[in-house]
């Protein structure tokens, strides 16, 4: 079974505020991202991007770009070896090789808009572009698949025509249903004829992106050994290794993944695009270093949304106020690929409830889109939007108070979740708790404008959090600072975090910590920063090597001062004998003095996690809308969360909200709008609108902190929960303001007005 | 005895139940012992002698992170269950 640790609330370093290991690199512009690297000889690559939705390939003609002065190589999908179509491991996740091959070079079809068709390498990055446009391609154009209700139809044109579904256990081909999942346990249909109120609604929710900054890029030289190194925004160095060493034909051991910044991912940098292409091109172009960069309209048409889809929830309660059956329904969009995140959907969507008749049906569906990512809480926001709403109507319609209902239905450690997997401890009862006791919930509205209408929402989410496998290297320095090798990318202040965890341990200030990220070749295994498990993981791993460094380090006192291993105590910073108060030495003390006892001592610690960081958020959302213009403000915002343990409760205060600022614009604004052939139309941020600062007001945070039993801090994990309670929040606040529940996401001022006149009877 | 949730697909092996109780030190004694009393079972839970990929057994509380080698004290719960993946 897993090890388990006792809370503890005496730390010297956890839970301090310290500035950041990598700020000044930052605020200077002198951290290196992917777009900084220059190497001697680089040459720039370009893709071309189809701008059919569906289609079959005919031919395709590269000869023109060929033949331009400075292209170096040309490359299209038949200068890949054909990867296994299978389904591989690749860290945290699960991948069909060939299918990520023809997403990052179509091989048959194209399948969306954007979608590679071919490259070139040439001397410079106009000279690329312009080879480019020189590719002809012919077509058979197909009928597009727009959203799961096409996909799914009676002779629904087919994606992908050697897929064959996997339908509650049975092989079914000919289907853009990859996959079709049940979880029931319990007896849901008998037991909504116990129910004194069933409510059911369904839901649909468009694509969106996750709008990191800065575009995907990548750079990569294949040498004469067939050694390639690779330069990848990403948020895993060794995912980029490994799915670049299955798409390009070497093993795993070929392939170098350099560290660069990362400038926001938040999921969508968990996919390789590039990286693959560079490689080839540069295998063609004499093994000169090729350089790649997507622009805007790339990233939005051809790298990872976050699925949209429908969600329905069928809810039964009784009239003493507990939700007594349930059975919930969602299709996911998965993009022209088999891969939503309908497992997470599943585990997401009543997490906040126990409930005793349960079941859940999940469909994993392709269509003409981009292949989906993670974004966020990977799956959990559609469920939110779906089954918060109907909580709602549900308190509305008994007349019940909508944080009891909450409190009364919580899940608590021992209840099952939505899969049948029980919660061990768990906040949610605690977050609730200090919620419904908040001055936010129990203030007034205050005043709208002339003619306006406000109203209050809240709603709850969950992320389950992540855990696997993680590496931490520590050195001891001379002046007894420690220099720290950690395996993760740092998107959200993971360097900060992790070094204070061993500057815990160690009795050390948190800058005395030196933490750096060096390339896959110098660091152990280390999955990708995704899932919220890097505070948690990795963190872990720097707990176990300060912990393996002092136990080292008593072994030297010891040796110093003629005593046994076993007399020699560690506390607060200081090393001293059980047995002869005399004998004592702080940690930098006796890190001077190390030479006599063996000399340098270094740590490591490879960690392979379970994880049960099971996390809640509870958001209260006021708004205020214009009944003449539909335009929605979000006039107050308090974000409450479980962290387990805040590490650097800022960076907990900044993913709470970040994630509330995304979730907000996921629920309001932003979606893929589409042309009716199924092309993007919205592919600048002019016309995709995502909140900014100006948008919103100060989005309040409560850190609740119930410890996380496996970790020796307690944490849980906290970046992804807050995107997940305003698909619920807003809609919720939105029917309080103006009477209309809203079950289209975006809730964009047209449907507001839409809803309004057709409740007015217009 | 460790307590087996069967996923809802393969029920139909244990002539529709979804809970059992089935004897085994490791995960890979009790998969082996569910094989032994549902023959073909585990066809669907395992592949070249691993888990399958993109299947989980939570023991407890948690995805087991060590596969078969995983040992089970007595009366957990195992659930087989489809891995965290995608986006």
């Amino acid at each position: 079974m897993v090890a388990t640790f006792e809370e503890k609330t005496d730390y010297s370093v956890v839970g301090t505020r310290p500035i950041r290991h990598d700020g000044l690199d930052k605020v200077t512009g002198r951290a290196v991202y992917g777009g900084d690297v220059k190497l001697p000889g680089l040459i720039w690559g370009d893709v071309l991007r189809t701008d059919q939705v569906h289609a079959r390939i005919l031919s395709i003609d590269t000869s023109e770009a060929e033949a331009l002065p400075g292209v170096f190589a040309v490359a299209t999908h038949k200068d890949f070896p054909t990867a296994a179509d299978m389904e591989v491991e690749t860290g945290e996740e699960v991948l069909n090789m060939k299918r990520t091959q023809d997403n990052v070079m179509a091989s048959d079809k194209v399948l969306y808009s954007g979608h590679v068709v071919a490259a070139v390498a040439a001397v410079d990055r106009n000279t690329a572009t312009e080879a480019v446009r020189r590719i002809k391609v012919e077509y058979e154009a197909l009928p597009p698949v727009r959203n799961v209700d096409e996909a799914m139809a009676d002779g629904a044109p087919i994606l992908l025509e050697d897929l064959v579904g996997n339908h509650f256990g049975e092989s079914v081909p000919n289907t853009n249903v990859a996959i079709a999942v049940r979880h029931e346990f319990g007896d849901p249909d008998g037991a909504f004829d116990d129910c004194d109120l069933v409510v059911e609604r369904e839901v649909s929710l468009e694509m969106v992106h996750q709008g990191y900054i800065e575009p995907h890029n990548a750079t990569a030289i294949w040498d004469e050994n067939d050694r390639v190194r690779v330069w990848e925004s990403t948020q895993g160095m060794f995912a980029v290794k490994e799915q670049t060493a299955a798409l390009v034909g070497l093993p795993d051991s070929n392939v170098v993944a350099e560290s660069v910044e990362i400038g926001g991912g938040f999921g969508g940098k968990t996919k390789t695009y590039l990286a693959p292409v560079a490689a080839i091109l540069s295998k063609k172009s004499n093994h000169r270093p090729v350089k790649m960069v997507m622009d805007r309209p790339a990233v939005f048409m051809a790298s990872g949304p976050a699925p949209g889809g429908k969600v329905s929830v069928k809810m039964g309660v009784t009239k003493d106020g507990k939700i007594h059956a349930f059975d919930g329904k969602l299709w996911y969009e998965a993009g022209a690929y088999p891969g939503s995140a309908f497992t997470a959907g599943i585990n997401c969507f009543r997490a906040a409830y126990d409930v005793p008749n349960s079941r859940i049906d999940a469909h994993d569906v392709v269509v003409n889109k981009p292949k989906s990512a993670a974004y966020r809480a990977p799956g959990s926001p559609q469920v939110c939007f779906a089954i918060e709403t109907v909580v709602d109507e549900i308190c509305e319609t008994m007349g019940w108070d909508k944080m009891q209902f909450r409190l009364d239905n919580a899940s608590t450690e021992g209840s099952r979740n939505g899969n049948g997997v029980m919660f061990n401890r768990i906040g949610l009862v605690e977050m609730l708790e200090q919620a419904r006791d908040s001055d936010h919930w129990n203030s007034s509205l205050g005043e709208p404008a002339p003619g306006n209408k406000r109203g209050r929402g809240v709603a709850v989410g969950f992320w389950m959090n992540g855990g696997g496998k993680s590496t931490v290297d520590l050195m001891l320095q001379d002046d007894g600072t420690v220099a720290m090798n950690e395996g993760s990318q740092d998107i959200g202040g993971s360097r900060a975090s992790i070094a204070m965890q061993a500057a815990e341990v160690l009795g050390l200030d948190a800058h005395d910590v030196h933490p750096s990220i060096p390339n896959t070749d110098e660091i152990g295994y280390t999955g990708t920063t995704g899932g919220s498990r890097v505070t948690y993981a990795t963190g872990f791993a720097a707990w176990e090597a300060a912990m393996k460094m002092v136990d080292e380090m008593k072994v030297r006192a010891a040796a110093l001062w003629g005593i046994d291993e076993d007399d020699v105590e560690f506390s607060d910073g200081t090393f001293s004998s059980k047995s002869d108060p005399e004998l004592n030495l702080g940690f930098k003390d006796l890190a001077t003095r190390l030479g006599d006892t063996g000399g340098p001592i270094s740590t490591t610690s490879s960690v392979n996690l379970a994880a049960a960081g099971n996390a809640f958020g509870l958001h209260i959302c006021d708004l205020e809308i214009d009944p003449d213009t539909g335009k929605t403000d979000v006039v107050r915002y308090s974000v409450f969360q479980d962290a387990g343990k805040a590490i650097h409760p800022s960076y907990v205060e900044n993913q709470m909200q970040g994630g509330a600022a995304q979730g907000i614009g996921w629920a309001l604004n932003e979606e893929y709008f589409m042309h009716e052939d199924g092309s993007m139309a919205n592919f600048s941020f002019l016309d995709y609108r995502m909140p900014t600062s100006l948008d919103l007001p100060m989005l309040e945070t409560h850190i609740v902190e119930v410890a996380n039993p496996m970790h020796p801090f307690g944490v849980r994990g906290v970046g992804e929960v807050p995107i997940a309670p305003p698909l619920g929040a807003i809609p919720n606040a939105i029917n309080d303001a103006i009477g209309v529940r809203l079950q289209e996401q975006p809730m964009k001022p047209g449907r507001i007005l839409e809803a309004l006149a057709a409740k007015n009877g217009g | 005895m460790a307590k087996v949730f069967l996923p809802y697909e393969l029920r139909r092996f244990a002539g529709g139940k979804g809970e059992l109780d089935v004897a085994g030190a490791t995960l890979g004694e009790v998969v082996n012992n569910l094989e032994e009393a549902y023959p073909g079972i585990s066809d669907h839970l395992l592949q070249d002698g691993r888990l399958k990929p993109g299947l989980a057994a939570v023991v407890g509380y948690a995805a087991t992170r060590q596969g078969l080698l995983q040992p089970l004290e007595p009366d957990t719960e195992v659930h087989f269950v489809p891995a965290i993946s995608g986006g």
